[in-house]
């Protein structure tokens, strides 16, 4: 049997979701099932006064209706301590959207036409919609006891830099947005719960099923073996549905008043202002260097925008952009500080990559920036500052931030042998003279991002139990296998790339393994799907259940055959003497012996079975280097991507096929925050990308295809040598796009275009360098 | 009011309100869940089928618009345990991950093709332009689609 790790096999995931027979929540209807809907404030910041339900209660189908005062004694939702969110607002109101009131009635039609009746009263109230509204003197306090609208501030080293600053050669500003995105996964947030005499069954659209059990038993003050929750077939998440949601808490507490299951199917338009937004940063950055480029200091000043109720998940993000900020280049002095603001806008969680795409960003468009100052090749500049594969682990001036293997400088090298560079810069030259010809521009992206969320000390800072995670493995008497894993896929295929590894450790076919997942009832302890660390932290605890079941099996069969153990080997299903392949033992005949005692060695407990928790020693190191060939048209700014390379460094790939899958898919989000995605606000914090109407998540049109490559650098950090890549291509592809863009107006004197590079953005960009065509240019 | 449609071939017979949209009619009374809804605004079409053959949002349609029509989901294309050639080819060329979108897709694709047996990866991208998928970065189903058709997907 040859090695299924690395193997491109196909989904074992596929055949019920390509057939429709997937189940996600809201295919789940328990009988008597009862719908909830919201009413939602339309204001961004305003008192509630008089709420009128009575029309609402009048209607025939329709079970009740409650506002806050109604649910006294219900527990706030889980967030940053001290700002706990209440399920439906109290007192005020503080962003459009922010649910009010909720109704429930026999069906979902009735249930909307009820919450259209309810009649509620504001007391409008000045709303902050940026950061430097709820910044300026004198700006209303949103939250209670936060006079100044600042949630957190840190500063992450000892001093600005600025003697370091002074001290260099060269010394260049810039102001970068990294503006805020919704995820927008394609099956928005639903819930159904069903609260019966033996405790509660909740089925959520979650990344973390065990933690979201744990929270949910202890603000109910339940035993968690009460709470089953399931997370079935989950409709995308990108971070944002690792968020505890009020709405969670609410269906499960009116099931429980009504003795009904209760479900909750958010509109697309609903989930547009309430699941989390990502991104929202504002950065002021200072670098100094010398003549050559080498990169002296670098000094980060962050703005999180962090909405109206600062999110767990997102508190942590302008910390995780510090981190990160010096990218895979050795800086010999950093000084991040940053501030999370709140306003009056949907709280900001994670988003793919979460706190590192705004670092990577960052940086990048920092090479880009001084290699035009300089006057040389921005690959250069990144060359001359690259932190070299001998000085790997790489230990950052931040504690406990240690990047893990990686060749930097070879991630270049095999990008360049891809694209042939110098012709495409001659191409670039030729079209600038060509007043016809579409302008071309080349950008890079060479970056280093995190992976493999944990340890434990670091992840409880977002609430989590631990930063392990668990798997069981057991091996049926019919040879076949059922790995249950505490993390929760919702599209990355763990049942496929678990099964691969279970089938190599312990030789059995990969058809005749089971991944169980996502269900609190019939997995034991786990910690989620989030911050790529399913391969990396969950990859390994599969590998070690798998070691140790195979360990076990091979005792009893060395007793069986009268042989030591060191002497037996795995081949393709079977224990066997090594050197003489005769004497030997299937495993499934091994599965089956071991449930017969008197066959055993003394004291050998029954069956093949076991599990194992991995604790990563570290966070691992993803790294690439990306290309992004853009044609720019010179009469409607419109920016096309004609070419997109990636090379990526994961660590090992599992399955090429599926790490291809998972590098698109960030790239095309990464495409598409550079040019098409902002969620903006007016000033009177009215949400004017409200639908997928008005946000311009990308079709197949907008996107190009891409070509894609790995370099294998096996991370030393845990046994599997995998980093994580879901969110690579989020962090790589912004600033590759961007400093594309730029590149192709370079001789026009344009040195930044705001993400996303709009056509009208960067028609702007041309006309105000002076170079549209006469007759666009408007008066 | 009563409407009969047949779908997947099985002729349904069913008491709906005037109202009711045809994704909901499939999903809720009709019980076939795989067509999803993702938006509020006819721009995702997570809910396409097919109506007498043509592809159509059915969140856009009532059920009562669809009275004497002949509805395909992605529930109907299969042949028993064999995939239809689109199922097959979005699972050969992992046209999928959450799969959320899929069944809207593939019947977006099954649409497409029959329209233009033989279409280049611009004509698939244009094909498909109301179908978002926020998994896959639609390269993989642009080969998927491509391949379906007979034609070679270079590796
Ligand atoms: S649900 Fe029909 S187009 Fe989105
Ligand atoms: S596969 Fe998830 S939206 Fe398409």
């Amino acid at each position: 049997m040859g090695s299924m790790i690395g193997a491109s096999v196909t989904r074992k995931e596929d055949p019920s979701l390509l057939t429709g027979r997937g189940s996600y929540v809201d295919d789940i209807s328990p009988p008597g099932t009862v719908h909830m809907a919201f009413v939602r404030s339309p204001l961004a910041h305003a008192g509630i006064g008089n709420i009128d339900t009575k029309a609402a209660l009048e209607r025939t189908g329709v079970l009740g209706v409650w506002t806050a005062a109604d649910l006294a004694g219900l527990p706030n939702s889980r967030s940053v301590p001290g700002m706990e969110r209440p399920c439906l607002a109290t007192g005020k109101v503080r962003f459009v959207g922010e649910p009010v009131a909720v109704v429930v009635a026999s069906d979902r039609y009735l249930a909307a036409d009820a919450a259209g009746d309810v009649d509620v009263d504001y007391e409008p109230l000045p709303a902050c919609s940026t950061t430097d509204a709820a910044l300026a003197p004198g700006a209303a306090p949103i939250l209670d006891g936060l006079p100044g609208n600042v949630a957190m501030e840190q500063a992450l080293a000892a001093d600005d830099a600025e003697a370091e600053l002074s001290a260099a050669a060269h010394r260049l500003q810039l102001q970068l947005v990294n503006q805020r995105c919704a995820p927008v996964p394609i099956e928005p947030t639903a819930c159904l719960a069903d609260w019966t005499a033996r405790g509660l069954t909740l089925y959520l659209t979650t990344q973390a099923p065990h933690h979201m059990r744990n929270e949910i038993a202890t603000m109910f003050g339940l035993p968690q073996q009460q709470v089953r929750l399931v997370a079935p077939d989950v409709g995308g998440g990108f971070g944002a549905k690792a968020s505890f949601y009020p709405e969670f808490l609410l269906v499960s507490e009116l099931s429980r008043r009504l003795g009904r299951p209760v479900k909750y199917i958010e509109t697309r338009s609903e989930n547009m202002m309430s699941m989390v937004h990502g991104r929202a940063q504002a950065q002021d950055i200072d670098v100094g260097f010398d003549d050559e480029g080498h990169i002296a200091a670098l000094r980060v000043r962050i703005t999180q925008d962090c909405g109206a109720w600062p999110d767990t998940t997102g508190v942590g993000l302008p910390m995780l952009t510090s981190f990160m900020s010096g990218g895979c280049y050795k800086i010999p002095k950093i000084s991040p500080s940053f501030r999370s603001v709140v306003t009056n806008t949907t709280p900001v969680g994670s988003y793919r990559g979460a706190g590192r795409p705004e670092a990577a960003f960052l940086i990048e468009r920092v090479m880009d920036r001084v290699a035009d100052e300089l006057g040389i090749d921005p690959l250069d500049v990144r060359r001359r500052n690259y932190i070299q594969p001998g000085e790997m682990p790489y230990a950052t001036q931040f504690e406990g931030i240690v990047y893990d293997e990686a060749n930097y400088p070879a991630l270049l090298d095999r990008l360049l042998e891809k694209i042939d560079y110098q012709a495409l810069r001659a191409e670039a030259d030729r079209r600038r003279t060509d007043p016809n010809a579409k302008l071309l521009g080349i950008g890079f992206s060479t970056f280093v991002e995190m992976g493999g969320f944990g340890p434990t000390p670091l992840f409880e800072q977002f609430g989590f139990i631990g930063g392990w995670e668990s798997a069981n493995v057991r091996l049926n008497t019919d040879g076949s296998a059922v790995v249950s894993v505490g993390t929760s896929p919702h599209g990355q295929g763990h049942e496929t790339a678990f099964s691969q590894v279970v089938s190599d450790v312990l030789s059995i076919p990969f058809d005749k393994i089971t991944v169980l997942h996502g269900d609190t009832e019939t997995v034991q302890e786990g910690v989620g799907t989030m911050g790529s660390r399913a391969m990396p932290v969950g990859g390994p605890a599969v590998f070690k259940a798998a070691g140790k079941v195979r360990d076990r099996a091979m005792r009893i069969a060395a007793h069986l055959l009268e042989a030591d153990p060191d002497d037996l080997e795995l081949v393709d299903g079977r224990f066997q003497v090594r050197g003489s392949p005769d004497s030997g033992i299937d495993l499934t005949e091994v599965a089956v012996k071991s449930l017969k005692p008197h066959l055993l060695p003394p004291d050998s407990d029954l069956g093949l079975a076991d599990t194992a928790h991995h604790e990563p020693t570290n966070l691992s190191y993803p790294s690439g280097a990306h290309c992004c060939v853009v044609e720019v048209d010179r009469d409607t700014g419109r920016v096309d991507v004609v070419r997109y390379v990636a090379v990526d460094d994961c660590g090992k790939v599992i399955n090429p096929l599926m790490a291809r899958g998972q590098i698109h898919g960030g790239v095309a989000q990464g495409i598409a925050q550079a040019l098409l995605e902002e969620v903006t606000y007016d000033e009177d914090g009215q949400l004017t990308t409200a639908s997928v109407a008005d946000y311009l998540v990308p079709s197949a049109l907008d996107l190009p295809s891409y070509e894609t490559d790995h370099q294998e650098t096996l991370t030393s950090f845990n046994p599997l040598g995998a980093k994580g890549l879901g969110e690579s291509g989020a962090t790589a592809a912004p600033q590759a796009v961007v400093n594309a863009v730029v590149d192709a107006l370079s001789h026009l004197g344009v040195r930044n275009i705001d993400m996303p590079c709009s056509p009208q953005r960067v028609w702007r960009a041309m006309r105000d360098a002076g170079s549209a065509r006469p007759s666009e240019v408007s008066t | 009011m009563r409407v009969t449609i047949e779908v997947n071939g099985r002729r349904t017979e069913e008491e709906v309100e005037d109202r009711t949209l045809l994704v909901h009619h499939l999903r809720d009374t009709l019980g076939l869940t795989a067509t999803n809804i993702g938006c509020d605004t006819t721009s995702c079409g997570a809910c396409t089928v097919l109506v007498d053959g043509e592809s159509v949002k059915s969140c856009t349609v009532l059920a009562a618009q669809a009275d004497g029509a002949a509805v395909t989901t992605v529930e109907g294309l299969a042949e028993g345990e064999t995939l239809h050639p689109v199922q097959q080819a979005f699972q050969d060329h992992h046209g999928l991950q959450c799969g959320f979108c899929t069944p809207g897709m593939i019947m977006a694709a099954v649409s497409l093709l029959e329209a233009n047996p033989r279409p280049t990866r611009e004509d698939v991208r244009t094909g498909l332009e109301g179908n978002l998928c926020r998994c896959t970065g639609y390269h993989n189903i642009v080969d998927a689609v491509v391949a379906a058709s007979g034609q070679e997907v270079p590796r």
